[in-house]
């Protein structure tokens, strides 16, 4: 059985191989409290639940979707920890769209970070029923009962019991108030730290490991659909008689018209189904059709990006507030300011979008590479008109997401037709689909100026950003970043300054807008990092010194009484403070193991930054060499604090991923539009990083009893501006528009 | 009809000629451990071998390997036993996964041609297969790793 196999609660009783015996465990959302333990077949709406079989497996459900960051192996090495289970006799099994399980959106770096202390209590909660029934069979207090190596041991008799043995009689029993369990400490992990192999390796390796392009059923076709190339254009006329002539296209379907707000919802277009997604390519190379003109025909990234590097540099709408900067600096003894620019980005992960579906009896069956299963149910019974309980969604393996697989319009196409041809069909979008009709990272200017006095200290600081927000995408309206996007990485600015404006400008959207790995910390890390550096040269600071400075004392910064409606990644302040010494403990660790205030070679520099996000703490040091306008990155080194961390190699491997991403998108991402339509089609013309520049990579992870932190996202906003900092240091040119290719050879 | 050999059994397709390799492989043959990227040639997820030369799939047609011998990752060894499959568990490589057939064939055509390759070998053999996650500085130790073994077994 694959080890994706995705399973209702039904089959996963076949699944786990139950014959009305074994322990289920579940939570209830809200509060994650384990309020159900039943014998099998029993009906009951289970969450993130552990089931354990006579036979000694464990299984345990990954709720979350698995596109490289290890989800599938993390959570479930919490949940086994606190079981005390083998880790050899762990199974994990996908868990289906439910909104029993609370938020399977698999985005905003959320998994650890929101269910590990669930996981814990899952495991514990399990643990502590086996205990209970182990006493109860030996007629001993609990107390003298412990879990170990997946049995319940008497130490003082000898005697001991498999899970196996004890899992029936354990699913007799009430499970024991949150309050009334134990956890394991620290020093007793078994699997939580340690480096555990993924779970999904073996099938990888293989090629078995399948992906939402690879599902398959009996009699499907496939899909293949010629989307408006500029939105909010309709269909005119579409002949469709040579696309049908084509060997093996089966029929020719038009999709729906577009709707405002644009939603996940499908976008308009022409699909060829035929036999094989070949004949479907094929086919839809036959089709003429003419377009609508739209409102946005008329998009210019170029002269948009004008327009907003000339309202960034006026005062704008003030999010937040300390003293007063205009004063401030009106009586400066110097001032600096600079605008950055981050050009539109898309998200190009190996596995395009691809969704299978089959609607049968009037039940919709999705299959997909889906971020979010549960907003994949709801946009298709919304747009398709079924009724939620009839949508099932099955998660496949995700062949990388980056955000875009957050957005559900692909598998919305799929049912779509499912539904019209009445056959299963699988949609799969082709690179060039995937680039020319994304939700994009928003297109964005950033200002930045600061006020010193007569010894060089910084008494003023004004910060404007502008950028089409993912809000337009969602309500059609909005003209001006959310409090959400301004929380990443500019409104939570956690300097120690006496007067402070932040302020956004006006940004109208024209395009899908989405979001992308680390989302406005993009921008917003590009911006801050190069300021600060920018700043460190003109006062003749070494870097790593005007960051100290700027950060000031250690202490937890609050903006909220400043004036900002801070989001904080969904989570408190109390919980996941700003904290500055957590800030420059990364910065002064990455800065001393790379070295980065020694001498380096001729034409060579290091660049330093340091960012905040998703409650994780990163910095990064790049090495470069400019000589002869050719760019080469030596070295990067990451320093990254995400606070207690369940898999070191796993985080690693996210911070590398992230360097990597990072340093793409700094150095060749660019997506720009003429005529409303996307430019760039395929890796040729929107390339992505390659072996050959991708440099050797340092990870120091730092030691921390904090609760868990995001991981998959907040190494990529410190790249951009380590990276165009090492460039000024090895006597490149001071660069502020993004990416570096438009200005040197990389 | 078009007859080829596949990881070592004699199969026979009924495709048009000009379609791609991949899409045989996946669509028709029910082999989707090769996986479609770009459909250029740009990315290398679709490698596969062809007479033991890494060859991009996505735009080979079929006709081309009429007669030929034809191996995917599915070939390569079902029990992970392969020295390179090794090196991959062993550097805990993929992310994803999704890029990593295509990686994994291309490596092992660089160390059957070059048993001992250097860092800038590798970069130029594994310049055409792109890893989105970014798990390029493992793909590269693993890939020194596997060529110490495979000469070990030479």
């Amino acid at each position: 059985m694959s080890r994706c196999q995705n399973v209702s609660r039904r089959e996963f009783l076949k699944f786990a191989g139950f014959a009305g015996s074994g322990l289920m465990l579940g939570a209830l959302v809200p509060g994650w409290r384990p309020v159900m333990a039943q014998t099998a077949g029993l009906p009951g709406e289970l969450n993130l639940f552990i089931s354990i079989g006579s036979d000694d497996r464990v299984h345990i459900v990954c709720h979350r979707s698995e596109m490289g960051q290890g989800i599938r192996t993390g959570l479930p090495q919490v949940a086994a920890d606190e079981l005390m289970a083998d880790w050899n006799k762990v199974r994990v099994v996908q868990g289906m769209a439910n909104e029993a399980y609370g938020s399977q959106n698999t985005d905003g770096s959320r998994s650890v970070r929101h269910f590990y202390q669930t996981m814990r209590e899952m495991g514990a909660s399990a643990r502590s029923m086996l205990e209970q029934a182990a006493a109860e069979r030996w007629q001993v207090p609990v107390s003298e009962v412990q879990a170990r190596d997946h049995q319940i041991w008497h130490d003082k008799s000898g005697c001991s019991l498999r899970f196996g043995q004890l899992a029936e009689a354990a699913a007799q029993l009430s499970p024991p108030d949150k309050e009334q369990l134990t956890f394991k400490s620290r020093k007793d992990f078994a699997y939580i730290g340690k480096g555990l192999k993924i779970v999904d390796m073996q099938a990888i390796l293989t090629g078995q490991a399948k992906f939402g392009i690879d599902m398959t059923l009996p009699d499907m076709l496939y899909a293949s659909i010629e989307r408006a190339p500029v939105l909010g254009a309709g269909l005119v006329s579409l002949d469709d008689k040579q696309a049908r002539e084509v060997k093996g296209v089966v029929d020719v379907i038009q999709m729906p018209a577009q709707t405002i707000p644009v939603g996940f919802t499908s976008l308009p277009g022409v699909a060829v189904l035929a036999t094989n997604t070949w004949a479907a390519m094929q086919g839809r190379k036959r089709l003429a059709i003419s377009w609508q003109d739209s409102a946005h025909g008329q998009h210019d990234s170029a002269s948009y990006l004008k327009t907003l590097t000339d309202r960034v540099v006026t005062k704008g709408r003030v999010i937040r507030s300390v003293g007063d900067a205009y004063s401030a600096m009106m009586n400066a003894v110097d001032t600096h300011s600079a605008t950055y620019t981050v050009p539109y980005l898309i998200h190009a992960p190996m596995e395009p979008p691809a969704a299978l579906a089959r609607f049968k009896d009037g039940e919709m069956e999705i299959w997909a590479c889906t971020q979010t299963p549960q907003a994949t149910q709801n946009t298709v019974a919304q747009q398709l008109g079924i009724d939620k309980s009839k949508v099932k969604v099955h998660v496949t393996l995700l062949g990388g997401g980056f955000g875009r697989k957050s957005k559900p319009d692909f598998s919305v196409e799929a049912a779509f037709l499912a539904k019209e041809t009445g056959k299963p069909v699988k949609v799969t979008w082709s690179r060039e689909d995937e680039i020319q009709h994304g939700f994009y990272h928003a297109i964005s200017a950033q200002y930045y100026e600061a006020g010193m006095d007569d010894t060089g200290r910084v008494t003023s600081w004004v910060q404007r950003t502008a950028f089409p927000s993912i809000s337009w995408t969602f309500n059609g309206t909005a003209e001006e970043p959310s409090d959400g996007e301004l929380s990443l990485g500019f409104g939570d600015l956690p300097f120690a300054l006496d007067n402070l404006s932040c302020e956004t400008q006006k940004a109208e959207a024209h395009l899908r807008i989405g979001w992308l790995r680390s989302v406005s910390n993009i921008q917003h890390g590009f911006a801050i990092g190069s300021f600060v550096d920018e700043l460190a040269h003109k006062l003749n600071r070494e870097p790593r010194q005007m960051w100290l400075e700027l950060l000031g004392s250690d202490r937890l910064v609050n903006p909220k009484p400043e004036g900002f409606e801070y989001t904080n990644y969904g989570d408190p302040l109390e919980q996941h403070p700003i904290d500055t010494a957590r800030l420059k403990k990364v910065l002064n660790l990455v800065a001393e193991k790379a070295g980065v205030e020694e001498s380096v070679g001729q034409h060579e520099g290091w660049g330093i930054s340091v960012h905040r996000s998703f409650v994780s703490y990163v910095a990064v040091a790049s090495r470069v060499r400019v000589k002869d306008g050719k760019l080469k990155v030596l070295e990067m080194h990451c320093a990254a604090d995400a606070g207690t961390v369940v898999n070191p190699d796993r985080v690693k491997s996210q911070m590398e991923g992230s360097m990597i991403f990072g340093l793409s998108l700094a150095l060749m991402g660019e997506i720009t539009l003429r005529e409303g339509k996307v430019q760039q089609s395929n890796y040729h013309d929107y390339p992505v990083l390659r072996m050959p520049q991708s440099p050797p990579i340092h990870v120091y992870l730092v030691e921390s009893d904090a609760p868990p932190g995001g991981v998959g996202e907040p190494g990529v906003p410190p790249v951009a501006a380590s990276l165009t900092n090492a460039i000024f240091r090895a006597g490149g040119k001071r660069i502020r528009e993004l990416p570096v290719s438009k200005h040197m050879e990389v | 009809m078009i007859q080829f050999n596949l990881n070592g059994k004699d199969v026979s397709v009924d495709a048009e000629a000009d379609m791609p390799l991949l899409w045989v492989l996946r669509d028709l043959l029910d082999m989707t451990g090769t996986k479609y990227g770009c459909g250029m040639a740009l990315c290398g997820a679709c490698t596969v071998h062809v007479d033991g030369q890494a060859q991009r799939s996505c735009t080979m047609p079929v006709s081309q390997v009429a007669k030929k011998q034809v191996k995917t990752i599915e070939g390569l060894g079902v029990d992970a036993s392969h020295p390179v499959q090794q090196a991959w568990a062993q550097h805990d490589v993929p992310q994803c996964g999704y890029c990593q057939a295509g990686q994994i064939m291309s490596a092992v055509a660089l160390l059957e041609k070059n048993p001992k390759p250097t860092d800038s070998d590798i970069d130029e053999f594994m310049q055409g297969n792109i890893c989105r996650c970014g798990t390029y500085p493992r793909i590269k130790a693993a890939i020194k790793t596997a060529a110490g073994k495979m000469g070990e077994g030479s």
